[in-house]
């Protein structure tokens, strides 16, 4: 059995130890918000927090995650408030289809911990491991910059 | 005042940054059963057998040949040519020819593996220079699926001709979510359908003559992009997964991999373009003749419509008075191409492009300058005759050059300038974009939108989906507009066969601004219909408000040629399309010396969207479809093995920007209104893909001074040319 902490619950998986922990997350805690998009760490769709650390959980083995504490997109929101994040990604029309919305706004709450209040050009290369399709980052970009707060915290 | 050019926040946000937004592969039926595919490994030759193998456990396994095809082995679309499995040709090497079913993905992807496949090669065609006309047969007689000629005065003219040759490869949409489709075996017979696609109604009419018997409903779920890709290869899917379920009778998923997504799935059209032109003494164009071969892959799906924009774009937005446009669409044994937002137009385009500017290296004149002499006006008319009114492209082209002069100083730009190992060079394209169905398209399908009168609230029925570009939002702002109410007491019901009218296809930017104008319509069907309830002409809140009856209220209307397009099909002439869009955009960037490699600063562009409905999600729009212009320009490349299998079948080596690679973006917007489109909007979807290729090859031209009339300019193409130059 694994044990590790998800959005703040205790859960125990009784999976193979190189099961990728995008699987566990998605099949067995039917967390579906972390996506697969490439497989190969290369999308970031799948991009999870693991002790606070952004990471593509497809290419983590779920024996990785024993005693971590994983945070998942669904994680982001507290209390039923949207984190600062997740409203100006609303905000900006940061979100098109969504697919790749959850992994950037991992990556992103990660980032802003260690860089509130970060330039264009460091937020490009903060998001950098993450693909978009729809929006040519301009918006995700204007959305990172215009979210001042810590991540996980509602707005005051 | 009302919501229509507010940036209200998005109706699919919230679902879409919580991860409650439910894409296929996030659906799991009880019992669900992952479905895998057996393909065929060669470019052309005969299926001679289908066998399992005896040492593997087959008890959890269920797999489907074309034998179990109950109706017709057809997945329809314009023709009946391809099947959903291959019973006896295999045409390209992709080409689907099993099915498996097991209790998990990994037992489904170990048991097509030991599906073995007997196949006898024969000589395959994968150049399409050569395929027209070829001993060997792939479609029809002459392996043309379409070609299309298009005559204005006479092209034989006394003076110098100005010729070039443009080539173009394949594309891939690339949308994050791979394509999937899952299908579930009703209570009461028949199945349903949930799936990632453009089109619900399309799959429906895939499927009939393959399921005669089958009742069936099209449910889309949210869908993680398509740009085209998921206009039809989702019929594919659909019937993969269909047949698998029918057999099974438990729900099957069939989820591709992405990889399997790459190999298998349409891409853009690759093209070769030749133009031969003249001008006259004041720099004014006298003759464009030009031809393209486009090649459609195996069958035919869309190709035909993407020759036809393909032609009709290939005089750039300039005037000519003797034009001929001619193209062909060839068949070759290689996996079949579709549709890719801007479907043909950017392929001409970037041809027209380059052509112009080698017009004006030819006469010493500057490239912008020369477009402004030879630019569409207003009364100027088209190739097909249609004469223009209410024409863009002068005032996107000066709010372009005005917005770059503004945002880029000119003391910071020095063409060709650039310290230590890179270049900057700065370059400009002009483009236009037919909106809509070309032709008599919209009033052949007459687009459907049904609405509800659901206790205060008002819902909108339509096949148009929602892929990330904002039909929802947009079109709830247009209902709650049209009906002086509240944008939020609007709501669009799910897209299911089953209880929505056939609005037509989620393509050729058609949505907004056709779609858009019946939705529209449909709420001024809705006051009429409260107001005769009520028998009172007062504002629909009004009447609302004081409604006693508590009886659901619903109408249906449909689009209604108003008869001001004038087109004849056979011979190409009249009013291609309804209105067209206009754009400029400049591109500013450095290229390195020592690579090649392309290096973007900052792109600006001008677009006239006729109105924007949701400012926001226009410049959304604007700016994602540019970055996929800006990968089609130097870093998207489709490599062929030979088989014409996708070699670079990964996102390690199919590289599409990053947040690193994209510049800046400057997006003004343009708004000369349609009168026939909602609040004067027009469609923008496609149009921003058209530009920044061309404009691209423009920049490097003024970085380093090469020539490059091939996409993509890869760094190996530019430093090749560099050397050689």
């Amino acid at each position: 059995m694994i044990k590790f902490i998800i959005n703040g619950s205790e859960v125990e998986v009784d999976s193979a130890p190189m099961t990728r922990l995008l699987d566990v997350i998605r099949e067995d805690l039917r967390l579906t918000g972390s996506k697969e998009g490439c497989g190969e760490g290369e999308c970031g769709a799948c991009t999870v927090l693991i002790d606070g650390m952004a990471a593509n959980s497809c290419l983590i083995p779920v024996a990785q995650a024993q005693d971590a504490e994983v945070i998942t997109v669904e994680g982001l929101a507290q209390d039923h408030r949207l984190a600062p994040i997740q409203q100006a990604f609303i905000d900006h029309g940061a979100a098109q289809c969504g697919i790749c919305t959850p992994g950037f706004l991992v990556t992103a709450s990660a980032f802003l911990v260690d860089n509130p209040h970060p330039t264009r050009q460091e937020v490009r290369e903060a998001l950098a491991g993450n693909l978009c399709r729809c929006t040519g980052y301009q918006k995700i970009i204007d959305a990172v910059q215009d979210s001042l707060s810590e991540p996980g915290r509602t707005r005051e | 005042m009302g919501p229509v050019g507010e940036n209200i926040p998005r109706t699919d946000g919230p679902a879409k940054v919580t991860g409650d937004a439910l894409y296929v592969d996030d659906i799991r039926p009880a019992g669900c059963l992952y479905g895998a595919t057996v393909r065929a490994k060669i470019a052309h030759g005969k299926l001679l057998g289908i066998t399992k193998d005896p040492d593997f456990d087959w008890t959890d396994i269920t797999v489907v040949t074309a034998e179990d095809i109950p109706g017709k082995n057809v997945v329809y679309l314009m023709t009946e040519d391809q099947p959903a499995l291959v019973s006896e040709i295999i045409r390209h090497v992709t080409e689907p020819i099993a099915l498996v079913a097991a209790p998990t993905r990994d037992r489904a992807l170990e048991a097509a593996k030991h599906i073995q496949v007997e196949t006898e090669s024969l000589p395959a065609i994968l150049d399409p220079a050569v395929a027209e006309g070829h001993t060997t047969k792939i479609f029809g007689e002459d392996n043309v699926f379409k070609r299309i000629t298009i005559e204005k005065g006479d092209i034989a003219q006394d003076g110098e001709v100005i010729e070039g040759t443009y080539r173009v490869g394949h594309q891939e949409q690339l949308y994050i979510e791979p394509q999937g489709m899952l299908a579930v075996p009703r209570e009461n017979g028949g199945l349903t359908i949930i799936g990632s696609m453009q089109c619900p109604f399309y799959i429906d009419k895939a499927l009939a003559s393959m399921l005669p018997d089958v009742d069936m409903n099209v449910v889309q779920a949210t869908t993680g992009g398509g740009f085209g890709g998921k206009e039809e290869y989702p019929s594919m899917i659909a019937a993969h997964a269909s047949l698998l379920a029918l057999k099974t009778g438990k729900p099957v998923k069939l989820i591709y991999r992405r990889d399997e997504d790459l190999r298998c799935t349409t891409k853009r059209h690759p093209c070769t373009v030749k133009i031969r032109s003249m001008v006259d003494s004041n720099g004014k164009l006298t003759m464009w003749d030009a031809h393209i071969l486009v090649d459609g892959g195996a069958y035919n799906t869309l190709t035909p419509v993407v020759l036809s924009r393909a032609v009709l774009h290939m005089t750039g937005p300039y005037a000519c008075p003797n034009v001929r446009l001619d193209g062909v669409a060839v068949a070759t044994h290689t996996p079949p191409n579709g549709a890719f937002r801007g479907f043909g137009a950017p392929q001409a385009m970037f041809a027209a492009e380059r052509h112009m500017d080698r017009i004006a290296r030819t006469l010493g004149i500057d490239p912008v300058r020369f477009r402004r002499m030879n630019i569409l006006r207003d009364g100027d008319s088209t190739a097909t005759g249609q004469v223009l009114t209410d024409t863009g492209a002068e005032t996107v082209l000066d709010r372009c050059l005005s917005a770059a002069q503004s945002t880029m100083p000119p003391s910071q730009i020095h063409p060709g300038g650039g310290t230590g190992k890179y270049r900057r060079g700065q370059g400009l394209a002009l483009v236009f974009h037919g909106c809509g169905f070309t032709g008599n398209g919209e009033a052949w399908l007459k687009g459907k939108v049904g609405m509800v009168l659901d206790g205060r609230c008002v819902r909108i029925l339509t096949s148009s989906t929602e892929l990330g570009q904002g039909t929802e939002t947009t079109f709830c702002q247009i209902a709650a507009q049209e009906l002086g109410i509240d944008v939020h007491r609007v709501t669009v019901d799910p897209h299911d066969t089953e209880k929505v009218p056939d609005s037509g296809p989620t393509v050729a930017s058609r949505t907004c601004m056709v779609v858009g104008g019946v939705v529209q319509k449909a709420a001024r069907a809705l006051r009429a219909a409260l107001q005769a309830e009520t028998g009172s002409v007062a504002d629909f809140d009004v009447l609302l408000q004081s409604r006693v009856s508590e009886a659901e209220l619903r109408v249906q209307v449909e689009y209604v040629d108003d008869g001001s397009m004038d087109w004849d099909d056979a011979t190409y002439q009249g009013d291609a399309y309804p209105t067209y869009g206009w754009s400029a955009c400049l591109v500013d960037l450095d290229v390195d010396l020592d690579t090649g490699e392309v290096l973007y600063r900052r792109f600006v562009s001008a677009t006239d969207v006729g109105k924007a409905i949701h400012p926001v999600i226009v410049e959304g729009q604007i700016e994602g479809g540019s970055l996929q212009g800006l990968g089609y320009a130097t870093r998207e490349e489709v490599v062929l093995d030979a088989h014409g299998c996708m070699r670079n079948d990964r996102l390690t080596n199919y590289i599409i920007p990053t947040a690193l690679d994209s510049p800046e973006m400057v997006t003004e917007i343009v708004e000369i209104p349609y009168k026939g489109g909602p609040f004067g909007a027009k469609g923008i979807g496609e149009i921003p893909m058209d530009g920044p290729a061309p404009a691209v090859a423009q920049a490097i031209e003024c970085a380093v001074g090469v020539v490059l009339d091939q996409l993509p300019m890869t760094p190996e193409r530019v430093i090749t040319a560099m050397e050689n130059q």
